[in-house]
């Protein structure tokens, strides 16, 4: 029981995650290696709001989420705006240097130690029992937003005036420029979700265990996840989370605690072998980039 | 892209011979001896630290070169160059620490594990392209950092595995010997580099960057010279692990991480892509970055409140400077290098003869 759950948690956080991926690969073919590195800073924006607001922690939490929606539109408008039509290694490496800013930054910024924005909104941590099993209340939270988060976006793409055009974009940026439809809008919200995201299962991960410098990793380690289900498809992304979870959690149990770091990548190579464009992906992916 | 560049005027070739010389003018042969006697004259001018970072330099700028060969000219995109040098830094460590090998094994031995893992790298560029390939080697570097991660903590070397200085013929290489040594194995290196870019497998590659259908077309073996680049860039990259691993004495998974992988791609963007000069730029460029900062840091007012953070200046710095390359000089330092050329080449005039741009 406490395994499946284990299991839960660490699968909301990779799909939470990988649906940043998702959604500005999607629309705008970008891989984001910075994505660990913004899930990061969403967290530490926490620890800049707390003090701010002192004793009104949804305020301060609303107030850190709201700002990483902006730093997303920040980083495509004065960043990644420049390298649209470029390569790809050029736009991949345009983010892996954003993402090296980004820890010198919050370094520079927070200090290097380990932080806790629980104690510094004051909110509390208690563990809940289900069956026998505990869960802590923000690994609660998490799985809960995954799958609110995960709703909204299903909706907003599929009935969403904004996210037909997000679609459409993603399809064909020539024909859907054509169309009318603003590009550069489009991809900026792309950024903006992908960040607001990445920020959301930062900050709860953060409220649960403390945040640290090695955030980043979990975040590269949900790449897998996308790619395993399909670069391009949202049900991918949940349903590779769920594939990597699993696999890390019973590897780790069953066989060698030491495989955490790697597994993900041991599946990732798998799934690049037999069928490179994931469970849900579509094939032609392959050749367009 | 790839037109020779322009030579001042009045050089013809009058034999096949002269087409084949690396150096072709009397200008490039003075300045290859000015250069050659300035390199061979500074250790025993400079103060052991310098020193230090001349050798960095040189075992920077094999890994530079190797990658520049499979991503500047063949195109095949690597993100875990750090895993291969890893690799050929750990099987020294290993062969020197268990079976106290000598340096003459324990190089081609690194040499091989490169090839061999080479080999594994290369198989994925076979079914993927661009991104995915890209991941496929993030993935790759992963797998051998936790191998090398898993036999330290076995044999209970949690801190790294510590190698004895080697001995070339019965004499102890001093700080002076090993710069002489790394500058041999960097121009081996370029040597190499230049050499198989002239033959038939550097057109094969630069075919296949251009156009895969193309190349095939043309004849040539896809699968065959893609595996090949592979193979030797990694091959290269492990032997350049294997000096690390000497030079240092010391070898140890966290010098190896992901960030080392990123500094080499940044070697070759800031240098400049396609172009073997761009590599050796790069290399000195980023090898030197953090010792430029932390003087600088030196210099500012408020030193102490920064001197813990010296490395998160130094990644902040990275960041930036890496970004602006990327957005305002995609050529990197060869870019801004054949400018200064062709400006004093054009003088009086500021543009190329409309005639001869196509590009």
């Amino acid at each position: 029981m406490q395994l499946v759950i284990n299991i839960i948690v660490l699968a909301s956080i990779y799909a939470l995650i990988a649906c940043g991926y998702v959604l500005i690969y999607r629309v705008s073919r970008v891989l984001n290696l910075a994505h660990g590195e913004l899930m990061m800073l969403g967290a530490y924006l926490v620890l800049a709001t707390a003090s701010l607001f002192s004793g009104q922690p949804v305020l301060a939490l609303g107030m850190a989420v709201l700002l990483s929606l902006v730093v997303g539109v920040l980083v495509y408008v004065f960043l990644m705006r420049k390298m649209t039509g470029e390569m790809v290694l050029a736009a991949i490496l345009t983010t892996v240097a954003l993402g090296i800013l980004i820890r010198g930054a919050v370094v520079l910024i927070w200090s290097a130690s380990q932080q806790y924005p629980a104690q510094a909104l004051s909110v509390p941590n208690p563990s809940i029992a289900i069956g026998g099993a505990y869960i802590s209340l923000w690994s609660l939270v998490l799985v809960g937003m995954n799958a609110a988060i995960y709703a909204a976006l299903f909706g907003f793409l599929r009935f969403g005036r904004w996210g037909i055009r997000m679609r459409a974009a993603g399809q064909n940026p020539l024909l859907a420029a054509q169309r009318g439809i603003n590009l550069h809008g489009v991809y900026a919200l792309a950024w903006a979700l992908s960040t607001l995201t990445g920020a959301l299962a930062g900050i709860l991960m953060a409220l649960d265990s403390g945040l640290t410098q090695s955030m980043p990793v979990i975040g590269l380690k949900a790449f897998p996840a996308a790619l395993v289900g399909g670069l391009d498809s949202l049900v991918g992304a949940l349903i590779g989370a769920l594939i990597i979870a699993g696999a890390e959690v019973l590897l780790i149990y069953y066989v060698d605690p030491l495989l955490s770091d790697v597994v993900p990548f041991l599946v990732l190579i798998a799934m690049l072998i037999v069928r490179p464009w994931g469970l849900f992906g579509t094939r032609e992916e392959l050749d367009r980039v | 892209m790839f037109r020779p560049q322009p030579r001042a005027s009045g050089y013809f070739h009058t034999g096949y011979a002269q087409d084949f010389a690396l150096l072709q003018t009397r200008t490039e042969r003075v300045s290859l001896v000015l250069f050659a006697v300035a390199l061979a004259a500074f250790p025993f001018v400079a103060s052991p630290f310098p020193l230090d970072l001349a050798c960095q330099v040189f075992l920077a700028s094999i890994g530079a070169l190797s990658l520049m060969l499979l991503t500047g000219y063949a195109g095949q995109i690597s993100l875990g160059h750090a895993g291969l040098m890893a690799a050929g830094a750990f099987t020294t460590g290993i062969l020197a620490r268990e079976l106290h090998a000598p340096f003459w094994l324990a190089l081609p031995a690194s040499a091989m594990t490169g090839i061999i893992l080479g080999f594994v790298f290369g198989l994925p560029s076979l079914r993927l392209r661009g991104l995915y390939l890209a991941v496929s080697t993030l993935a790759l570097h992963f797998i051998v950092i936790y191998l090398g991660g898993e036999y330290e903590t076995k044999r209970g070397f949690s801190t790294g595995i510590l190698i004895d200085p080697p001995s070339l013929a019965g004499i102890k290489l001093s700080q002076r010997g090993w710069y002489f040594v790394l500058l041999i194995a960097a121009v081996l290196a370029l040597l190499v580099c230049i050499n198989l870019l002239r033959s038939r497998s550097g057109r094969a590659w630069r075919a296949i960057h251009a156009k895969e259908t193309v190349a095939e077309a043309l004849g040539i073996g896809i699968a065959r010279y893609k595996l090949l680049a592979f193979v030797i860039s990694s091959s290269m990259t492990s032997v350049a692990g294997c000096l690390f691993a000497y030079y240092r004495g010391f070898v140890s998974i966290e010098a190896f991480d992901l960030f080392l992988s990123i500094q080499y791609i940044a070697m070759i963007i800031i240098g400049g892509m396609g172009s073997l000069l761009g590599a050796l730029l790069g290399a000195v460029f980023v090898t030197l970055f953090p010792y430029v900062i932390e003087r600088l840091l030196h210099l500012l007012p408020n030193v102490q409140r920064l001197a813990g953070d010296v490395f998160a200046v130094n990644y902040a710095a990275f960041g930036v400077v890496m970004i602006l390359f990327l957005i305002f000089e995609p050529l990197g330092l060869v870019g801004i290098w054949r400018r200064i050329q062709n400006y004093f080449l054009l003088w009086p005039f500021k543009q190329r003869p409309l005639a001869g741009t196509r590009k």
